[in-house]
């Protein structure tokens, strides 16, 4: 028996596509359905079109939806600042140990999650190594300063914990940059970035202070704390214009950044969104009123039973990150996601 | 030209104003990324060296978040307590069943992807990236809606009762559903630049396409399959948040850890991420080093056969 030759990919993919279809494709459906239905466990539930169960979920968890914004952008902000540096330094200076300083990124995932979350409890911990120095030893912030149960704490675990997410598709796209386009732009006379790179890193730096400061709750934003605010801005400026004059070239900041934009917005949206989901953070680091949608998601699901609420916050994650990830493949193709997490 | 190339110009990086900083800052301009490319790898290390370190911990209370003494006595006995190896045998059963399913699922959409050309490829690969793009709360909530869902009407008297009781069938599904893409991608990548010539080279010397699968296209892609099969088993056995969506009443050892650290912490978590750990990583070392061998004896064959048939 011949098989049409254009059918033999079909017949190969077959099995493994089946099974996405039974338990990826068809539980999200089964998800939109419960987020449409009314009832509960014992009685079961019927699909009524109810979307007020979509208007329930988004007007009874506010603090955790402003929560769950303010962390996952501040940890996406962070992954960004030390991954690049990281995804950099491994593309343009790796040389021969390329694959072993990538095999480094991603050793993390070889250990249980749950136990490098309690090992950074281990260390962010009012005896922990962080806090012994930090306090004890350099005395930057006052005795009764903790850490665990704080904003802190959870923009410090989601940073760790999606950091190689953000590392490998910014790898990918600065790995594929033709280093001839860099030979070139010197050749045209690309020389240090001056006076842009003072100016650009100067605001950069002090707006990044200022958000991540008042984003922790350290500084709110008002005018009672004018000067504070001015203080963080003006010492973030002065790191960022350092950094902005005598680091970024003009090559770096007209070639090698913008040929790696796409790589930037694959590893944002890998970690932005999953960061939003995440329950495990907050549960082991956090404290009650650090509380994200994730953990709103995992209490109504196994804790008290209310499906249809949870599906519908559930879905709307699915939501979003479908509708990101199309208008990314729409833009910019498929490579660097795709190719982000071997 | 010549005036162009007269002038000189830096190689990388921008240049330090001249003055008596110029050999510290020229320094700096060197080491900076390297510098932080360390740094940075280390800080993605610091959690695995407490977990290693903290196993050998004799901690003060319950919970092993302090650290009391150096102690042997968890390594002693690091299945002692209770339940831990229950947890631990549902763990290893779950990785080795889920691993052998999704790399074969995964390898056969990797091979399709890779050596055909057929409409919808393109639509197939991003539908296959969307699951690992997916939270896994959302994944593990989807999961158990349908588990749920099928349990009542109407599919409760089309199948006849439950459909899919939460415990091991149910982790396993799950597994074997988020390791195909991480497959499919592994095995990908590994297939780019494959050398399609050898294969018609085989089919020119009279080999039917299954005996020219076994004999050439097999071996060449077999390093990938196993890098995808470590890379489904490592995410299997350390899977937390879809297991625990999927689990129902059955434990893995990530489970085991949860329920416990209400509790109490004991260090045996700790010594049993450490041997996880340390196998992951000897098995990736193993597989690479014998990778690196057999290139470098199939590129001492090649010239060998090169200088004795001119």
């Amino acid at each position: 028996m011949r098989v049409r030759p254009g059918l033999v990919p079909w017949l190969l993919m077959a099995p493994g596509l089946t099974w996405l279809v039974l338990f990826f494709v068809l539980p999200n459906l089964q998800m939109l359905a419960m987020s449409l239905s009314t009832g509960t466990i014992s009685r079961g539930w019927t699909l009524t079109w109810d979307f007020s169960n979509y208007a329930d979920a988004l007007t009874r968890f506010p603090d955790q939806f402003r929560n769950s914004l303010v962390f996952g952008g501040l940890a996406t902000l962070l992954c960004f600042m030390v991954g690049f540096p990281l995804a950099y330094g491994i593309a343009f200076r790796g040389g021969r140990f390329k694959n072993l300083l990538l095999f480094l990124v991603i050793a993390p995932f070889f250990t249980s999650f749950l136990i490098r979350t309690i090992s950074w409890r281990i260390i962010l911990g009012n005896d922990g190594a962080f806090l012994t120095v930090v306090r004890d030893w350099l005395g930057l912030v006052p005795a009764n300063f903790s850490i665990l149960g704080s904003a802190l704490a959870v923009v410090s675990g989601l940073t760790y914990e999606f950091l190689p997410f953000m590392v490998l598709p910014l790898y990918v796209s600065l790995e594929k940059i033709d280093r001839s386009l860099i030979e070139a732009a010197h050749d045209l006379y690309a020389g240090p970035w001056r006076p842009g790179g003072a100016i650009f890193g100067g605001l950069f730096g002090a707006a990044l202070m200022v958000v991540l400061l008042s984003g922790l709750g350290y500084l709110p934003l008002a005018a009672e704390n004018a000067a504070g605010i001015a203080t963080a801005a003006a010492l973030g400026g002065l790191l960022g214009g350092l950094v902005g004059t005598f680091l970024i070239s003009e090559s770096f900041a007209r070639v090698v950044l913008p040929l790696s934009l796409p790589g930037v917005f694959a590893g944002s949206i890998l970690v932005f969104i999953p960061a939003i989901g995440d329950y495990v953070n907050v549960a082991l680091l956090g404290n009650p009123k650090t509380q994200m949608i994730g953990n709103v998601i995992q209490n109504r699901y196994l804790e008290q039973n209310d499906y249809p609420t949870a599906a519908a916050l559930s879905f709307l994650l699915m939501a979003g990150i479908l509708v990101a990830i199309l208008i990314y493949a729409r833009l910019l193709g498929t490579e660097e996601l795709s190719g982000g997490r071997a | 030209m010549s005036a162009v190339a007269a002038t000189p110009r830096p190689r990388s990086g921008a240049s330090w104003p001249a003055g008596r900083g110029r050999r510290l800052g020229s320094l700096v301009q060197r080491w900076a990324v390297p510098a932080f490319t360390a740094l940075a790898l280390f800080y993605l290390l610091i959690p695995i060296l407490v977990m290693i370190a903290f196993s050998f911990n004799d901690p003060p209370g319950r919970f092993n978040f302090v650290w009391g003494r150096f102690s042997l006595a968890a390594w002693a006995n690091p299945l002692g307590r209770p339940r831990l190896e229950d947890a631990l045998t549902t763990s290893l059963v779950v990785a080795f069943v889920s691993t052998i399913v999704a790399t074969s699922l995964g390898t056969l959409i990797a091979l399709a992807l890779t050596r055909y050309r057929f409409r919808g490829r393109s639509a197939t690969s991003l539908f296959i990236f969307i699951p690992m793009a997916t939270p896994e709360i959302v994944l593990g909530a989807s999961l158990l809606t349908l588990f749920v869902g099928t349990a009542s009407e109407p599919w409760k008297s089309l199948t006849g009762g439950a459909l899919f009781p939460l415990g091991l069938r149910t982790i396993l599904i799950a597994h074997i559903m988020f390791n195909i893409s991480f497959v499919v991608v592994t095995v990908r990548a590994r297939m780019q630049g494959f050398p399609r010539h050898l294969e018609e080279a085989g089919m020119d010397l009279g080999a039917n396409e299954w005996a020219t699968f076994w004999k050439i296209t097999f071996p060449l892609i077999f390093p990938g399959i196993m890098a995808a099969a470590l890379l489904a088993f490592s995410l299997s056995i350390d899977d937390f948040i879809i297991t625990n969506f999927a689990s129902g009443t059955s434990t893995t050892f990530p489970i085991w850890v949860w329920a416990s650290i209400k509790n109490n912490l004991p260090p045996q978590i700790h010594v049993i991420g450490t041997l996880i750990f340390g196998a992951a990583v000897s098995l990736v070392l193993a597989s690479t080093l014998w990778e690196r061998r057999r290139e470098r004896r199939d590129r001492r064959m090649a010239s060998h056969e090169a200088a004795t048939n001119p």
